[in-house]
């Protein structure tokens, strides 16, 4: 797929110093949904910001459907909606008439019939004449959303857009997210939740301390990185791994009573059956067998380690 | 040029003040009438006339004056300073839009509602004196340029402020301060002559004066002086509001 978003070398160093991004480069294809994974601080909401032209860059490139963020920001900022972290909103403003105002700063004629549409998609219809600050905290980042999608953006960043949302909601949210993304809105998400990303991510970006750690397709992620473990339940407890298992690098749990073994779901083979063979030999008697796959929290916790 | 984006600004901003519109338009004419009461009737029956002007008539201008700089500064402080506090700017800076045509959109909204007040003003003042304007082209050219001058001032003040204490410091121990002593309600040849050299100081006191002499035709420095003060004051501003714009301050990081 032709990217829509291409980031070249970006660096963003504040006037304290402090390095925020420091030569990211990414891109970003159109239609597809990317995940950006991070500690606090990590730069996530600066790249955002960076490109949607709220944080001037130190220095490298940004391209959105091949126009330059600063040369031609125009023309790039015509195609991106933006979602901020927190509910900035003028509380006194209606709903419909928020969303006026947003259009119109794009660029974009007045059009009730498309503004409709998007407040039906996000059940604000009904609330449409009413202040802002008559409406729950769920409604108000919905009509955040309606306002960057209202002058009908190609490229959506949402900034921790489940962030402090219940359950139900943050459910509500990816749904609406995966519709987005079936009309063709590319989106770009930041998020602290592991499984945020691996619900709705078809691409995961980790970043931390202004660096990206790894970019990577979701599947081929889990799949490369992705350790399977497998537990062996005994019968009885044992004092002490046998010897002649040593070279499975078996692990011993708390209670003595279970054999974790760690094994790449990529390799040709796993050596679970031999390990199962030699079990039996040792003499030790299996009483449950049962596997896990490791998750994307597990994967960035390891990448986050590795990077210290 | 994005039109559609200055038109928002401006109706957003229009929008903001007619939403507290009995307020915006009671208010100045419940001072000008108070004023008038006590500074017209009051005190003017006891001073007589100034340059062969009645009193009342005499503090027309240097009243309207008082409620356009004031409100032309406070409309525009607040106009950016609000998105900056509550943390919509980002709409307005992730936007297709130039730092002109933002400039285009608060401060015509902020030069608007402050034509509005003044006229409101006038029109009161209307009521309590007979009012004569000598030279009307002028006294629109003063009053429009005097709006826009200090609506540039007012956004720059509303960019620099990091508190609501902040937008209204400026207007309230600089602003009205220097008006009452630019020769609102006298004339400069009332006061001693030290004094009279240290209003020369006082730029504000070149605008009442040109001001004033479009209503009257008598001004205590000639009408090119006057014009030549606002003209120096409205590109001070628009230098200042250019620097802002070039480097970001206190708006983007």
């Amino acid at each position: 797929m032709t990217p829509i978003v291409i980031v070249k070398n970006l660096s963003k160093t504040y006037s304290s110093k402090l390095i925020a991004l420091d030569d990211i480069s990414l891109e970003i294809s159109e239609g597809e949904i990317l995940a950006l994974l991070g500690p606090n601080g990590a730069g996530k909401t600066t790249l955002i910001s960076t490109i949607c032209g709220i944080v001037n860059p130190s220095s490298g490139k940004i391209f959105v459907d091949g126009f330059d963020a600063i040369k031609d920001y125009r023309d790039a900022r015509r195609l991106i909606g933006l979602v901020p972290q927190e509910l900035v909103l003028d509380s006194f403003e209606t709903v419909l008439n928020t969303l006026r105002f947003s259009r119109g700063l794009f660029g974009k004629p007045r059009n009730d019939n498309y503004l409709k549409e998007v407040l039906k998609k996000l059940s604000l219809w009904d609330k449409r004449d009413s202040p802002i600050m008559t409406l729950s905290g769920g409604m108000k980042r919905r009509v955040l959303i309606a306002k960057a999608l209202s002058h009908e953006p190609r490229v959506l960043f949402l900034d921790e857009p489940t962030a402090g949302v219940d359950v139900e909601l943050r459910k509500d949210m990816w749904a609406l997210v995966n519709s987005l993304r079936a009309s063709g809105v590319t989106v770009i998400l930041t998020t602290h939740y592991i499984e945020e990303a691996e619900a709705i991510a078809d691409r995961v970006g980790v970043m931390n301390q202004g660096k990206m750690l790894l970019l990577s397709d979701k599947k081929t992620l889990l799949k490369k990185m992705g350790k399977k473990e497998l537990k062996i339940e005994l019968h009885d407890p044992i004092t002490a791994i046998p010897e002649s298992l040593s070279a499975y690098k078996l692990i011993l749990s708390e209670q003595r009573t279970a054999l974790l073994y760690s094994y790449d779901t990529s390799a040709n083979r796993t050596g679970i059956t031999k390990l199962l063979t030699d079990i039996s030999k040792a003499g030790l008697i299996l009483k449950d067998v049962s596997t896990r796959q490791s998750s994307l929290e597990d994967i960035f916790t390891t990448l986050l380690e590795e990077k210290k | 040029m994005n039109f559609s984006g200055i038109r928002a600004i401006y109706i957003y901003e229009m929008t903001r003040f007619f939403r507290t519109f009995f307020q915006s338009f009671i208010s100045p004419i419940v001072s000008t009438s108070l004023y008038f009461v006590v500074f017209g009737t009051a005190i003017g029956s006891k001073i007589g006339t100034i340059d062969d002007v009645s009193y009342g008539a005499f503090i027309v201008p240097g009243l309207i004056m008082l409620n356009i700089m004031t409100q032309s500064t406070s409309f525009a402080s607040f106009g950016i300073y609000l998105p900056k506090f509550v943390g919509t700017i980002f709409e307005i800076l992730s936007a297709p839009i130039n730092s002109f045509e933002i400039i285009l959109g608060y401060v015509g909204a902020a030069v608007t509602k402050s034509l509005m007040i003044g006229v409101v003003v006038l029109i009161t003042a209307h009521l309590f004196v007979d009012l004569t304007i000598l030279h009307p082209f002028f006294m629109i050219v003063f009053l429009v340029l005097t709006c826009v001058s200090f609506s540039l001032f007012g956004f720059i003040i509303g960019v620099w402020a990091k508190n609501f204490d902040q937008v209204q410091m400026i207007p309230l121990l600089v602003l009205t301060p220097l008006v009452f002593l630019g020769g609102s309600f006298y004339s400069i040849s009332m006061l001693p002559p030290i004094w009279q050299s240290i209003s020369m100081f006082n730029p504000i006191f070149y605008l009442i004066s040109g001001f004033r002499w479009s209503f009257f035709g008598t001004a205590d420095v000639g009408i090119g002086l006057s014009l030549m003060a606002i003209a120096i004051f409205t590109c001070c501003c628009i230098g200042m509001i250019t620097w802002i714009f070039k480097t970001g301050y206190r708006i983007k990081s």
